[in-house]
């Protein structure tokens, strides 16, 4: 049962900071409620004052500049609306993918991109793809805006380094590089995911139907896992093993061979995401998996933009 | 019951206009009062039900301008303005929905308790893509969950009303 308390509905993002600084430690963002409204229910949260930020114009626009490949997201704006919106789907096409497999569609439907990761719930698929991109996020408090890399965001989990007078306004995407194609793959048998693995990856030389990729090299790589430990992080360590390497080198699944390079980034991911025992499985079993769903990304990512390469775990 | 639903000054409450299958509602809500409550015991619009209560399950699914929510966890205030959608809403002068006559035909529920919002979500995935494959079907109705049919039977009544059988 919800307890009762008094809402607000400011029309201005200065509006709702001087709210939640008068308010203090009685008052909360409320944006879609799905989390916060779970939490409260339960008791674990308490707030007299929720202040509704989807009264204030523009927070729910997705905006793309042609020009400098830059993607704004406000935090207002639903996992739903990410599915569908046509800009995310012609110019970040893996986004709209992985926005239309968060959730349920009626958590889709209500809960937004900037809940999800104000809330820091380490099971969380846009905290671990929007690493691929140098994703930023604004930040507007009585001091005024700063933006910061989403990566500085979270601090571990339900924690970021928001005050409580601080509300994210916006996500900043910047367009992958050039000739850079990415994939995002999440696990699980919960309504939460027990794992995410993205990979995005520049080959070259590239050819525009796709033939001979195998001999094509490595040339930009990222790696970002999630939801199986306590936050999502990206994998240098991993990404290098991967550099320089051809695809048949790191794929070398259709001639029934392995890569040692590929299992030693797989192992790296694995540890790297600091696997938690939890009920979606121990943390040795995540660590495994996040390997295995490596591969495939990397496969799915190199096989989006060149079709022809078989991965080996299809 | 809403909570202290006697004893909250008037001045907390929300005025809300909507319409709830058709038919306009106004009232004043207090804040905290979820959708599904609101349905339930405020208008006592009894087929969406309660159950995981975690937006999980699906039991309380009821569409808000045709968009699948779960009310247990949607806020009544929010619905201000808006058409909400129950199962209720879905017979026309006496004659059940196809989704609704398909479920029977399909033999899709045993005891029924989920099948208010499996309708109801089937309703908003056929009215955005009105021939759905069994794929499409299935990834858009994973997060409503039915303890009797092993769903093989909800997806074929679905198939079924959306192929005008
Ligand atoms: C059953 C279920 C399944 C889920 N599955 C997935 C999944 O598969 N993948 C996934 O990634 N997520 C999943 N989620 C999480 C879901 O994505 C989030 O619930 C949702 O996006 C949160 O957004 P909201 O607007 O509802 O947040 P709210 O509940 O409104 O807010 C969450 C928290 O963030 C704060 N907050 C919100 N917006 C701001 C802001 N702009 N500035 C500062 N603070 C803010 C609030 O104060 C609150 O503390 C699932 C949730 C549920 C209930
Ligand atoms: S009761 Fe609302 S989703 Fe289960
Ligand atoms: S018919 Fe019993 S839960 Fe679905």
């Amino acid at each position: 049962m919800l307890r009762p308390f008094k809402l607000h509905e400011p029309t201005s993002v200065d509006d709702a900071v001087s709210l939640l600084g008068r308010f203090g430690e009685e008052a909360k963002v409320y944006c879609g409620g799905t989390e916060l409204l779970l939490a409260m229910k339960e008791g674990l949260l308490r707030y007299n004052h929720l202040v509704n930020i989807k009264t204030i114009p523009g927070l729910d626009e997705v905006g793309y500049d042609q020009g400098s490949g830059m993607l704004s997201i406000g935090a207002t704006v639903t996992h739903t609306a990410l599915e569908h919106s046509p800009q995310i789907q012609s110019h970040f096409p893996m986004i709209a993918e992985a926005e239309g497999n968060v959730a349920n569609v009626r958590v889709r439907n209500v809960g937004t991109i900037g809940g999800n990761l104000c809330f820091s719930e380490p099971h969380s698929d846009p905290g671990a793809f929007l690493l691929l991109f140098d994703t930023q996020v604004e930040i507007q408090g009585p001091g005024g805006q700063r933006t910061i890399p989403l990566a500085e965001l979270t601090l571990g989990p339900f924690e970021t380094c928001l005050e409580d007078d601080e509300v994210l306004t916006r996500i900043l995407v910047p367009q992958f590089p050039q000739g850079m194609t990415g994939a995002y793959l999440k696990f699980g048998y919960h309504a939460r995911p027990t794992l995410g693995v993205g990979v995005s990856v520049r080959v070259e030389p590239t050819t525009s139907d796709g033939e001979h990729i195998e001999r094509a090299v490595v040339t930009e790589v990222r790696v970002a896992v999630g939801s199986a430990g306590p936050k999502a992080v990206r994998v240098a360590e991993a990404e290098q093993l991967l550099m320089g390497k051809t695809v048949a080198e790191l794929l070398p699944g259709s001639n029934g061979g392995e890569s040692s390079n590929m299992n030693e980034a797989s192992r790296l991911a694995g540890r790297a995401a600091d696997a938690m025992d939890d009920i979606h499985g121990s943390g040795e079993y995540k660590e495994h998996m996040i390997g295995v769903f490596l591969k495939r990304a990397f496969a799915k990512a190199v096989n989006t933009r060149q079709p022809t390469v078989q991965s080996p775990l299809s | 019951m809403a909570i202290n639903e006697t004893q909250r000054p008037d001045i907390d409450r929300i005025p809300v206009s909507l319409t709830v299958n058709g038919r306009t509602v106004t009232d004043n809500v207090p804040p905290e009062l979820t959708l599904l409550d609101f349905l339930r015991d405020w208008l006592g619009l009894k087929g969406a039900k309660r159950s995981c209560d975690l937006q999980v399950c699906g039991a309380c699914t009821v569409l808000v301008n045709g968009r699948a929510v779960s009310s247990c966890t949607f806020l009544a205030f929010e619905a201000r303005n808006a058409e909400v959608t129950t199962i209720e809403g879905l017979a026309q002068n006496g004659e059940l929905h196809p989704l609704q006559q398909s479920f029977i035909d399909n033999a899709a529920f045993q005891c029924g308790f989920c099948t208010p919002g499996m309708i109801l979500a089937a309703k908003s995935l056929l009215d955005q893509n009105h021939h759905p494959n069994e794929e499409e079907i299935r990834a858009y109705m994973k997060g409503n969950i039915c303890r009797c049919t092993g769903y093989k039977k909800i997806v074929e009544a679905i198939v079924a009303a959306a192929n005008g059988d």
